[in-house]
């Protein structure tokens, strides 16, 4: 296992450009190409915006509303997309492990990737709308201007960097085992559509951790998106200008390192099983 | 260089009584995680059902510097033994040893993505194969023009056609430079001109002292090509060593299988069609019936006053055989049973193609025999000196009817045997010829 993840560092050229491939290919035939990758983010946060301004009563304690959900929704989608796609990867690339000799989790690792990239490229929007909030304020819930709500700090920002790589390896880790499982079997892939559902909905993205009943705390902790979730939104949302959650998340990043190397464990035991089953 | 030396001395590629057994999860197929997990059979499910073995201790070396040929029947193991020093797959037992960076040309452009250029999937596949960005910098042109893509290498691949598709794919693999190559009957994509150029890659390869190992069913190419050969079936080595010799053998073992399965479907033919065989008398066929031409497709008719009990195709020993060699002496005999004495009777053969044409036919009226009289048993056989006939398939018609044409039996394209021929000349007809040469030309056999 340890030989094969050592392999794996010489394939980084080839991870490079697959992921570069799978970004091209998503928007070949497309006018605008590569800046789709902008644009979605972009059109997300005003349809968002607009949605939660105008047509539905935001709630009082996370303005603007619109803002607050996409500090989490981004990364989620990175999250579920990848392990939706890298779910698929062995089956779709079945002719590839079959008759080339390259190691298989290089597919699932590309998916993850490939959403990563994603991921990092609408930041920038979400980082402009962040600053304009912060420069002028937001309309209270009496209508009138009050002071900034939202406010990006240096020493909450540096980490960032750190949560995104926490949820580098946790995603990996689990995309994986459900890669691997799938090729098995093929049910994964629809359950796994569920269980994100709902995931998605244990989840403080649409609704802020204050929301949730004192009693029903402590199992939400148990769930690691949460701190996930909870540290974006610290950073990139609320005021305070200290990062609160970060034991949390360093409490996270072991367990996502466990997870990690469980899942490469599992990955490399049914390894010589892929090519046959797929 | 003293590396290149032992590398020599030691083969490229060894196999060591490599045993794979392919599991079926037959079980499985139906099964899902909700019901395995609920019958608590999630690990149990992990272990096959049924096994099947696709290569049973086998062990084989290849010398480095030499062209090695697997050959066999289709499902021998030919394949998984190729995956298998490829290290796509891996033995249930034994050893696999390879010395040396190995290509796979396994499947031709395994990996390509449709919607990007060729110049991009040259790249990717290229380092799907071991090679640097750098490396395949480097090769790209040579890759290209061998390809001969250079007009459409900024194209999306999906607008490639099928040939174009695998000379990439070939030539990115030929181009990684391998040490060793591994070929899986990749040789029948592209045109002549194309497969020239792969074969003279080949032997490029082996100039410069590299391993070549393929599976391919072209035995001519085996013949020709290779160094040595292996013929595995069923899993298991049956014999290795000079090409020519193995692939004798196996052509010999193919025949026999030929023969056995023309001597049961015959068999089977000619138990559907046994209706002459029953006591009871058939009506005799009135002249008008018998007049009207024989129709085409196979069958056996007739009134049975004389009947043909068996037929039988001889071979120079006068044993019974199905697969024949061009020239070979060949010989049809038919037992046949009369019921009651006559003297009206004639015995006749015919020889079709598979596609129904008639290559011989004669009788014993067309060939002045005068039938003086026939009761009880009696054995008619038609002997040719030698078959002078072309490959392929080839029926038999016997029969034995009235002088008037009315039939008694008459049994149509019932018989079947197989010519093999090592010329692959066309036609049905293979006179006896030699060639001459005079002048100023030279004109050689090959070796």
């Amino acid at each position: 296992m340890w030989h094969n993840l050592a392999q794996l560092t010489r394939y980084r050229g080839l991870i490079q450009s697959l992921v570069a491939r799978e970004l091209k290919a998503r928007y070949r035939g497309s006018a605008l190409g590569v800046f789709w990758s902008f644009i979605n983010p972009l059109l997300l946060l005003l349809i968002y915006t607009v949605v939660f301004s105008f047509f539905v009563d935001p709630r009082d304690e996370v303005r603007p509303y619109a803002l607050f959900l996409c500090c989490g929704l981004l990364p989620w989608t990175w999250f579920a997309s990848s392990l939706n796609e890298s779910t698929n990867s062995l089956v779709a690339g079945g002719n590839l492990i079959k008759k080339v000799l390259f190691p298989a989790e290089v597919l699932p690792i590309v998916s993850v990737l490939t959403n990563m990239v994603q991921f990092l490229l609408a930041l920038p929007i979400l980082a402009a709308f962040l600053i304009y909030y912060a420069n002028v304020g937001v309309a209270g819930p009496d209508g009138v201007a009050g002071a900034p709500t939202v406010a990006l700090h240096a020493a909450e920002l540096v980490w960032l960097p750190v949560v995104v790589l926490v949820q580098l390896v946790l995603t990996t880790g689990l995309a994986l085992v459900f890669a691997a499982l799938t090729v098995h079997f093929r049910d994964v892939r629809d359950i796994l559509a569920h269980v994100l559902t709902f995931w998605f909905f244990a989840t403080p993205i649409i609704y802020p951790w204050t929301a949730v009943p004192e009693n029903m705390r402590r199992w939400l902790d148990l769930n690691p998106f949460k701190h996930l979730a909870i540290s974006y939104q610290e950073i990139l949302f609320n005021p305070q200008d200290a990062f609160g959650h970060k034991w949390w998340l360093l409490a996270l990043a072991g367990a996502s390192v466990v997870i990690f190397l469980a899942g490469y464990w599992l990955f490399d035991r049914l390894r010589d099983s892929l090519a046959e089953v797929v | 260089m003293s590396a290149f030396d032992s590398a020599q001395a030691r083969p490229a590629i060894e196999l060591n009584s490599v045993t794979k057994i392919y599991s079926r999860f037959k079980r499985r197929q139906f099964a899902t995680l909700k019901s395995a997990l609920m019958q608590r059979t999630l690990i149990s499910d992990f272990k096959p059902d049924e096994s099947f073995p696709a290569l049973t201790d086998f062990s084989m070396s290849v010398r480095t510097g030499s062209a090695t040929a697997l050959i066999g029947r289709n499902g021998s193991g030919k394949s998984t033994a190729l995956k298998l020093v490829a290290g796509i797959t891996k033995p249930t037992s034994g050893t696999v040893t390879v010395r040396g960076r190995i290509s796979a040309l396994i499947e031709l452009g395994a990996g390509f993505h449709p919607e990007i250029s060729g110049r991009e999937n040259v790249f990717i596949n290229g380092m799907m194969l071991g090679l640097t960005k750098r490396d395949i910098e480097k090769r790209f042109d040579e890759i290209v023009e061998f390809a001969e893509l250079a007009q459409f290498i900024d194209e999306p691949v999906k607008t490639y056609s099928s040939g174009m598709y695998m000379r990439l794919g070939f030539s990115v693999a030929i181009n990684v430079d391998p040490d060793v190559l591994l070929v899986d009957e990749v040789l029948a994509v592209g045109d002549e001109g194309f497969t020239h150029k792969c074969l003279d890659k080949f032997a490029d390869f082996k100039r410069r002292g590299k391993t070549v190992l393929l599976v391919t069913h072209s035995l001519g190419l085996v013949e020709r090509f290779c160094d040595e050969a292996v013929w595995i079936d069923e899993g298991r080595k049956k014999a290795e060593g000079d090409p020519t010799r193995v692939v004798d053998l196996y052509v010999g073992d193919v025949s026999k299988q030929e023969e056995k399965f023309l001597a049961e479907s015959e068999a089977r033919s000619q138990a559907a069609s046994a209706r002459v065989a029953t006591d009871v008398p058939v009506p005799a066929s009135t002249p008008e019936t018998a007049a009207a031409p024989a129709p085409a497709e196979e069958g056996r008719w007739g009134s049975g006053l004389i009947e043909i009990t068996a037929v039988s195709l001889l071979d120079g020993q006068g044993q019974p055989a199905h697969v024949f060699h061009t020239g070979d002496p060949m010989a049809v005999r038919m037992t046949v049973k009369s019921r009651s004495a006559t003297d009206d009777f004639v015995f006749g053969v015919g020889i079709f193609s598979a596609e129904g044409v008639c290559v011989y036919g004669t009788n014993t009226d067309i060939e002045q025999f005068e039938s003086k009289s026939i009761d009880g048993v009696a054995d008619i056989t038609v002997s040719f000196d030698a078959l002078e006939l072309t490959e392929g398939t080839y029926k038999v018609d016997v029969a034995v009817h009235a002088a008037d044409g009315a039939p008694y039996d008459y049994q149509r394209l019932l018989h079947t045997f197989r010519v093999k021929s090592k010329t692959k000349d066309v036609g049905l007809y293979r006179p006896r010829h030699r060639w001459g040469f005079t002048g100023a030309v030279s004109i050689v056999p090959k070796s």
